[in-house]
């Protein structure tokens, strides 16, 4: 079957639809050029009535929202997971990432939880405070305002609180905390630990005509059909296209690789229509990857020609390397003072009104950098699952747990919205020896070489991750919780999640000054290839305990302006 | 387009579109009409993929009548009626545990192993089915097997307090999943609406407060109507 290439060239090819992709492809069709985006997954438009999952009850679906078709769930908007029917992934022995992809237009911003955090002074500088890892060839100061842009275009609500790594911003005001973060507060500040207004992408205040203001259902995970959370589709490429910008969208369209030509320089892109199920070339003058940290990589690893036989961007040979999520582990507490609840409509946004982000000095403790801690909990809106062990908390009072009958109903009721939880996220430090590569052995359903991934957690991630269940018995005893289940010790290296699960993954294409020790230069674009540049979390030298994705955004904004201006002085 | 599929775009009109994926699969036209009123009933954002799924399962049966009328007798002796109260099958929660036994696999066995060990006990100590024998033979049995030990670990307890367990867990979830379960739990979110903190006689009960200071930062609603305008330093001003 013969590779089937379109005449039309375009200003820019666009690889991905996500945080990064759709930033740049707002930037840059509003600039006057001619965009081609190619997403892997389906169109997808949160009020589309057909895609809709936002304000549904449980029992429209038959599994009660259960997570055997979605790994969050039925009403969950992911379309995707970490294993993906058609798409595998290896590991090396001892090794176990796990890779989480969402295929559809806007990619993981459909369901991501909208903890819009800046990353601070130090964390672009971390080599400088404890001589691990490396530093951004930029810092705060080049990325301050784009940040301030974002704020202002996509809107986050929060506070400025003037911490010197956790920095103001323009934001949106935040929601009154709800009962159980009112108990967290109580019990984190007992131990001196800091609590603010959480910083999360979601319109408590019009921010213009075009997107809704939020309406308080809870359901941010399921994508907002009046627009008022973020994500990339609804906030960036529609608008684009709104604005008339000259914008293909190619949708179920898998890119394979970079095209080069005899100088090396990228031609466009070829890709795999899922529905056809043939190959097809696209022309662009410059091709912008943001198909993800691993899927551009793997993009780069799997472009190679005589010119780059190592791959496309890989002379250094650091394309894959360097991979790194953030660390994570949680706990839950039964809380007495929370039983026997008078019920009303407490889902506010989606998510926690309330967090606490580092607060600690590292040369007091034995492990390198922080975490923050999000917390839930709340009468929630049952779900399959709901009502499981429903009577289990009975042991705390010496009262039998089981039984049947109608005293089920009144436990459900005396127990519903008691139990409040913690998640810790940190920054872990990364490793040359943690990479994806390309394993030869395997192929997808597209014919392209899938990745392999190696990643082992260090004793700094590990000792991080003791120190957060600590803090969580230390805040759960004052506020008179109950723990649940056991405290993960050191034969299960206290309970840290497997590297991939927090979906934070980054550096697979890091930027520096050096080219023999990075892949991309300070405004993300190739050493080695000048017209291919990445705007998504591959970029990133070292990942904070921030999340990643407004860090993404206005490195893709900052990146983008940069093409613009390349492009007017014929430098690319 | 064949027959199926023709039939599907006259009953529904243009509506039929995106469910006339199915139609490919040929199948009897009767089965087509009752699939149909399922798969408007159950329309909550699937792809394409995930909406054949869910016929599927909806399509195939698991438990005979036999192990369906014991389901039902336990889902009721569970959550039984009377004083105004909804029984789990007035929720419909057999039908909910017949779709979970397809939809996870793993549930199958421990599920019709279980109500098969309740026949055998209770052939045993009463020449009886379970579904037929009295409520005080029924509960007898239940006695001995609704209360788990919890200093041991769930998978290392006697099987029938498993099975009671599952069905516990099962006919639970699946009442508070409907419309009359969540009425009775009192849930009161889903809808629109503009959240303005904690009711005052909810701190009072619970022995909490909102700091002052706190609350000044937080969003005026009265004000979310009005376009966000900042000054240079960052402090919003409408």
């Amino acid at each position: 079957m013969q590779i089937i290439e379109s005449s039309q060239v375009y200003d820019v090819i666009i690889v991905g639809s996500g945080a990064g992709g759709g930033m740049a492809t707002k930037i840059l069709s509003e600039a006057g050029l001619k965009v081609a985006v190619v997403e892997a997954g389906p169109f997808f438009d949160p009020a589309d009535p057909e895609q809709m999952t936002q304000m549904k009850w449980p029992y429209e679906s038959p599994r009660r929202g259960a997570n055997t078709t979605r790994p969050f769930g039925d009403f969950d908007s992911a379309y995707g997971g970490w294993d993906i029917e058609g798409e595998p992934y290896t590991n090396e022995k001892g090794s176990e990432f796990s890779w989480f992809r969402s295929r559809m237009l806007g990619g993981r911003t459909n369901h991501w939880g909208r903890i819009s955090l800046r990353f601070g002074p130090k964390d672009f500088k971390r080599k400088d405070q404890d001589g691990l890892g490396d530093n951004w060839p930029i810092g705060y100061d080049d990325v301050k305002p784009y940040y301030d842009k974002v704020d202002k275009l996509i809107g986050v609500f929060g506070t400025n609180e003037g911490l010197p790594n956790d920095p103001d911003g323009f934001f949106l005001p935040p929601p009154k905390p709800r009962l159980h973060e009112l108990f967290y507060i109580k019990g984190a500040r007992k131990s001196n630990i800091p609590v603010y207004p959480s910083r999360m992408s979601m319109l408590t205040k019009k921010i213009n005509t075009d997107r809704g203001v939020c309406f308080y259902c809870g359901q941010c995970s399921r994508a907002c059909q009046v627009y008022a959370d973020f994500s990339a589709g609804t906030c960036l490429i529609f608008p684009a296209q709104k604005n008339g910008g000259q914008i293909d969208l190619f949708v179920n369209s898998m890119v394979r690789e970079v095209t080069t030509d005899e100088e090396g320089k990228a031609t466009g892109v070829s890709y795999i229509n899922k529905d056809d199920r043939k190959e097809y070339k696209l022309k662009g003058k410059v091709v912008v990857l943001a198909a993800s940290a691993c899927s551009s990589a793997r993009i780069l690893l799997n472009s190679k020609s005589k010119q780059h036989p190592n791959g496309l961007g890989n002379s250094s040979d650091i394309v894959g390397k360097y991979l790194h999520d953030s660390t994570g582990t949680g706990r839950a507490g039964f809380v007495p003072d929370l039983m026997n609840r008078k019920t009303y409509n407490e889902d506010g946004v989606g998510g926690m009104h309330i967090y606490t982000p580092w607060w600690l000095d590292n040369k007091k403790l034995d492990f390198p950098r922080g975490y923050h801690i999000e917390i839930w909990g709340g009468m929630g809106m049952p779900g399959y699952g709901f009502g499981f062990n429903a009577n289990e908390f009975n042991k705390f009072f010496g009262v039998k747990v089981g039984g049947y009958g109608n005293t089920l109903r009144e436990d459900v009721k005396k127990y519903y919205g008691s139990v409040l939880g913690f998640s810790g996220r940190g920054e872990s430090i990364p490793q040359k020896s943690n990479y994806c590569e390309i394993d030869n052995t395997k192929v997808d359903e597209f014919g392209i070489p899938v990745l392999k991934f190696n990643y082992q957690w260090t004793d700094h991630e590990v000792k991080q991750v003791k120190h957060m269940h600590d803090t969580f018995e230390e805040i759960l005893h004052n506020i008179g919780a109950e723990p649940l289940g056991d405290k993960p010790g050191k034969e299960v290296d206290y309970g840290i999640l497997a590297p991939g699960k927090i979906i934070h993954e980054v550096g697979t294409t890091r930027m520096g000054d050096n080219k023999k020790t990075s892949v991309v230069n300070k405004y993300q674009q190739l050493h080695d290839t000048k017209n291919v540049f990445i705007v998504d979390a591959g970029p990133f030298v070292s990942q904070a305990d921030k999340n990643p994705t407004w860090t993404i955004l206005a490195l893709s904004w900052r990146t983008s302006d940069y093409i613009v201006e390349q492009l007017k002085q014929q430098n690319i | 387009m064949d027959r199926r599929k023709s039939l599907k775009s006259i009953l529904l009109g243009g509506v039929a579109s995106g469910l006339a994926v199915h139609g490919c699969n040929p199948k009897p036209t009767e089965v087509a009409d009752t699939s149909l009123i399922e798969e408007k009933a159950h329309a909550y954002g699937r792809t394409p993929k995930e909406k054949k799924l869910d016929q599927e399962l909806l399509s195939q049966t698991f438990f005979n009548e036999h192990e369906m009328d014991t389901i039902a007798v336990l889902c009721d002796l569970i959550l039984p009626p009377g004083d105004g109260l909804n029984a789990a099958t007035d929720a419909n929660v057999p039908d909910f545990i017949e779709f979970m036994s397809k939809d996870i696999p793993e549930l199958q066995v421990p599920l019709r192993g279980g109500l098969m060990w309740l026949d055998h006990k209770c052939n045993t100590d009463f020449n009886s089915a379970f579904k037929s024998a009295t409520e005080e033979q029924q509960k007898s049995i239940l006695d001995t097997i609704a209360y788990p030990d919890t200093s041991v670990p769930e998978e290392e307890r006697p099987l029938e307090v498993q099975f009671f367990s599952l069905m516990r867990n099962l006919t639970l979830t699946g009442f508070y999943t409907t419309k009359i379960g969540i009425e009775e739990l009192g849930y009161k979110g889903n809808m629109p609406n503009v959240w303005n903190g904690v009711p005052d006689d909810v701190l009072a009960q619970h022995g909490v407060s909102y700091d002052k200071e706190w609350l000044a930062k937080c969003v005026d609603q009265s004000t979310r109507g009005t376009v966000a305008e900042w000054d240079d330093a960052g402090n919003l001003l409408t």
